[in-house]
């Protein structure tokens, strides 16, 4: 805890002297608040202390305890570390108060703590599933549920040597022939109380037009080209205007944090790149970051590891929004010449990654303590021809390209509007939350590695709409490109690890929460470890998912073909979304 | 004036069209070479990028990892020498869990002998993260870099037995050869330390 937190903690101890009492549990941080003064206690945190952007909320299942409790981790939008709070619930009936009403960037990531751990929060306005489907029996992250064909706790699975029985996992899955449905049901006939519950919710817009015309919904997605995967949005439309939308997700929800939680340590890093799998690199820091924090400071990534998390890092913030906006494009209807374009730089900067890591996309090249490799001959020499040749003269064109164009303008001037008060309470990060005027960046605001040595500029631009969003983006790639320059003028020699590589490692217990500045916002993992060989918790708030709470703010009013190139604005990559 | 950066624009595409074809006239019939393939993915390329797959392909990097496969030396009369000892590292760090060891023991005593008498891998599941390869203290697994794979039946092909999974060191020695040097070196110096640690316990 800084200087600053710590007379911040004693105020709120003296403001609140009975229900706020520090966690003492060995490893942990933070207070535990009574559950009945939560609303309180959070309006007081944001009016009063200026925590007013709320980063992540989930829940834990401490099944020897007979306990859940919900974890809240809030920042100032105007920088510096984490105020966490945490409320404990019994887990036989697991309930607590909503901060929708304070903080409405809650409400996906409750309905995630609801679906998956059961978790109820008491004044939710659409407390509904979220990833698992509507049918869905049972809550998966809960400690004591068990997938239909079940091997072990945790991995290492003993099968597998020194007897290895070979099967397939497929093979042993009691539905491998396909499901059987219980008598007299007929699924054509079905409809998931969910679904009833989300199109209950569409139609009930008033609006004050003296003709009275019908509104109708409308399904976009999930099978939707405009998507970027399988994602679905359901409109109320009044003529071409929406009045009303909702996002539906986790058409590609695989559990990855029950699959995080069997897996050791060190196996969730390649896990992680099937996360953004855009920007596997920033994926492997974030997590890698919070296990170094539970380790201790033994593990500190030596010079030259830390200098080439660096420069992976914003190599991928250059390929990915590189990517962003040869999609946005791609949504207005430039069918796939900018793209096409932008992939091109993307493929010089994959072809690096190719070398190093040994994969283009899947790179699972961060270690804890370090790197999984050091750069091969010829690589550095590759890298800085990009990065002092070819991508400014590249990004130089692409704003010639692009920019000034009257249809693109056209556009997305005016659409999608997001204010600076809305995205932070909105819990928006990254380009969306920068473009609407907010000059929060994770480097910048609490900075991890060694950003702090690099001279950069935080992109922002204040209108907060499509076209900001865009110029943002194409900012934060020539900052980029500055940071690269810088890092690659001052790579030192060395080592790349800390100590040997070990393939299992002792974790100590306690919890830790690891955020970088991924290229689609800020993206963090919560780690509770118990002293085993796998994690208690992996949570990934993932930016995504919470960046698409706003879009239904930003998409009411609008037409009903913005609704496409908002999102294509906000950035979204399935994988990370639906986790 | 309305419609100047529609026109900028257009500017760039053509010169993009353009481009190709004198970077087409520039590099001539070079281009279709494995040389002109290389320098498709360099920085001064200007026009297009395509590889026309798969008559053409892109050089696979030495990291580059796909299915890993098992390595062996090959003997005076040609006898394979498995380097694995059935240790069982990579079977634990394998993240999807996809390799099976079973570990073959002497007929007479009972007791284990370092040859796996099978390795298997289930190629549907592995996930080509590499872990095997890294973890490995005999270098006896590596990554590969075969990625044309596909088959007709992938229940009767993609389990992948210990024949199939084995290659020899000289094959590794082609498509690693950086790796290949550093591994000899690191065995050499160990053997040689070894010898020394020996010589002198003996004297
Ligand atoms: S780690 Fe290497 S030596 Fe050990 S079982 Fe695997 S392949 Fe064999
Ligand atoms: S490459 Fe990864 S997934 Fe494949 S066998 Fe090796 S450790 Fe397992």
């Amino acid at each position: 805890m800084t200087e600053t937190t710590l007379a911040i903690a004693n105020d709120i101890e003296a403001r609140f002297p009975q229900c706020v009492t520090p966690d003492e549990r060995g490893g942990y941080e933070g207070y535990l608040i009574e559950a009945g003064k939560l609303v309180e206690f959070a309006t007081a945190l944001r009016d009063e202390f200026g925590y007013d952007f709320l980063s992540s909320v989930t829940g834990v299942d401490y099944l020897p305890d007979e306990k859940m409790e919900v974890v809240y981790h809030t920042y100032r939008s105007t920088g510096g570390g984490a105020f966490v709070f945490k409320v404990q619930t019994p887990r036989q009936t697991p309930s607590v108060p909503s901060l929708c009403g304070i903080f409405p960037g809650a409400e996906f990531q409750e309905r995630e703590a609801w679906d998956l751990l059961g978790i109820h929060f008491q004044g939710h306005p659409d407390l509904r599933r979220i990833l698992m489907w509507e049918g869905f029996e049972g809550h998966p992250l809960r400690k004591d549920w068990k997938e239909a064909y079940y091997e072990s706790d945790a991995k290492p699975f003993d099968s597998r040597w020194p007897v290895g029985e070979i099967y397939r996992a497929e093979d042993e899955n009691p539905f491998k022939g396909n499901v059987v449905y219980p008598q007299g049901f007929d699924p054509d006939k079905w409809t998931p109380e969910g679904e009833t519950a989300l199109y209950a919710g569409m139609h009930e817009v008033e609006t004050d037009e003296a003709m009275h015309t019908d509104q109708i919904v409308v399904n976009l997605g999930p099978q939707h080209p405009s998507t970027h995967g399988v994602f679905r949005m359901v409109a109320t439309l009044d003529g071409e205007t929406i009045v009303k939308l909702r996002p539906v997700m986790g058409y590609l929800h695989r559990n990855h944090e029950k699959i995080g939680e069997r897996n050791t340590y060190l196996m969730n890093i390649p896990f992680t790149d099937r996360l953004d799998y855009l920007s596997s690199m920033t994926a492997n820091w974030g997590y890698v970051q919070a296990v170094e924090k539970l380790l201790g400071p033994k593990t500190a990534a030596p010079e030259r590891a830390e200098y080439i998390r660096v420069i992976m890092a914003e190599f991928t913030r250059i390929s990915n929004h590189l990517m962003a906006i040869g999609a946005l494009l791609n949504d207005l209807g430039a069918y796939f010449t900018p793209m096409l374009y932008a992939l091109k730089e993307r493929e010089l900067i994959l072809d690096i990654f190719e070398a190093t890591a040994g994969s283009r996309m899947m790179c699972n090249y961060y270690r804890f303590g370090g790197l999984a490799r050091d750069l091969p001959a010829g690589v550095y020499e590759k890298m800085r021809d990009l990065a002092f040749e070819r991508l400014p003269r590249q990004i130089d064109e692409l704003d010639r390209y692009l920019t000034e164009n009257e249809v693109v303008i056209a556009r997305c001037e005016g659409v999608g509007v997001l204010t600076p008060e809305e995205a932070i309470a909105y819990s928006a990060v990254g380009p969306v939350l920068r473009a609407s005027g907010v000059p929060y960046d994770v480097r910048r605001a609490d900075p991890y590695g060694i950003y702090e040595r690099f001279d950069f500029d935080v992109a922002v631009r204040y209108h907060g709409d499509v076209y900001d969003r865009y110029l943002v983006r194409l900012d934060e790639i020539r900052q980029s490109i500055r940071i690269l320059q810088q890092a690659l003028d001052d790579l030192p020699e060395g080592e790349i690890m800390a100590g040997k590589p070990k393939y299992s490692m002792r974790v100590p217990a306690g919890e830790a929460y690891g955020r970088v500045e991924a290229p689609k916002g800020e993206l963090g993992f919560y780690v509770v470890s118990d002293g085993s060989a796998n994690p208690w918790r992996y949570h990934v708030r993932a930016p995504s998912f919470i960046n698409l709470t706003a879009l239904s703010k930003m998409c009411e009013g609008d037409k009903v073909a913005d609704a496409v190139i908002i999102l294509g604005s906000i950035d979204i990559v399935l994988g990370e979304t639906d986790r | 004036m309305y419609g100047k950066g529609i026109i900028k624009g257009l500017g760039v595409t053509l010169k993009h069209f353009l481009d190709t074809y004198v970077d087409d006239i520039r590099v001539g019939k070079k281009r279709y070479t494995e040389e002109g393939v290389a320098y498709r993915s360099s920085k001064d390329v200007r026009g297009l990028f395509t590889v026309q797959y798969p008559e053409e392909k892109l050089p696979t990097p030495e990291e580059f990892r796909f299915i890993p496969f098992l390595v062996y030396d090959e003997g005076e009369d040609g006898e394979k020498n498995i380097r694995c000892t059935s240790c069982g590292i990579c079977s634990k760090v394998c993240p999807p869990q996809c390799i099976w060891i079973v570990r073959s023991e002497d007929p007479e005593t009972g007791r284990p002998i370092p040859e796996p008498s099978d390795f298997f891998i289930d190629v549907d599941v592995c996930m080509n993260c590499g872990m095997c390869a890294e973890f490995c203290p005999f270098d006896a697994i590596v990554m590969g870099h075969d990625y044309e794979l596909a088959v007709y039946d992938r229940l009767a092909n993609n389990i992948y037995d210990k024949d199939k999974l084995l290659k020899p060191a000289a094959y590794y020695q082609a498509i690693r050869p950086v790796n290949y040097r550093i591994q000899a070196e690191a065995r050499a110096e160990k053997e040689a330390k070894k010898a020394t640690a020996q010589s002198k316990k003996e004297a």
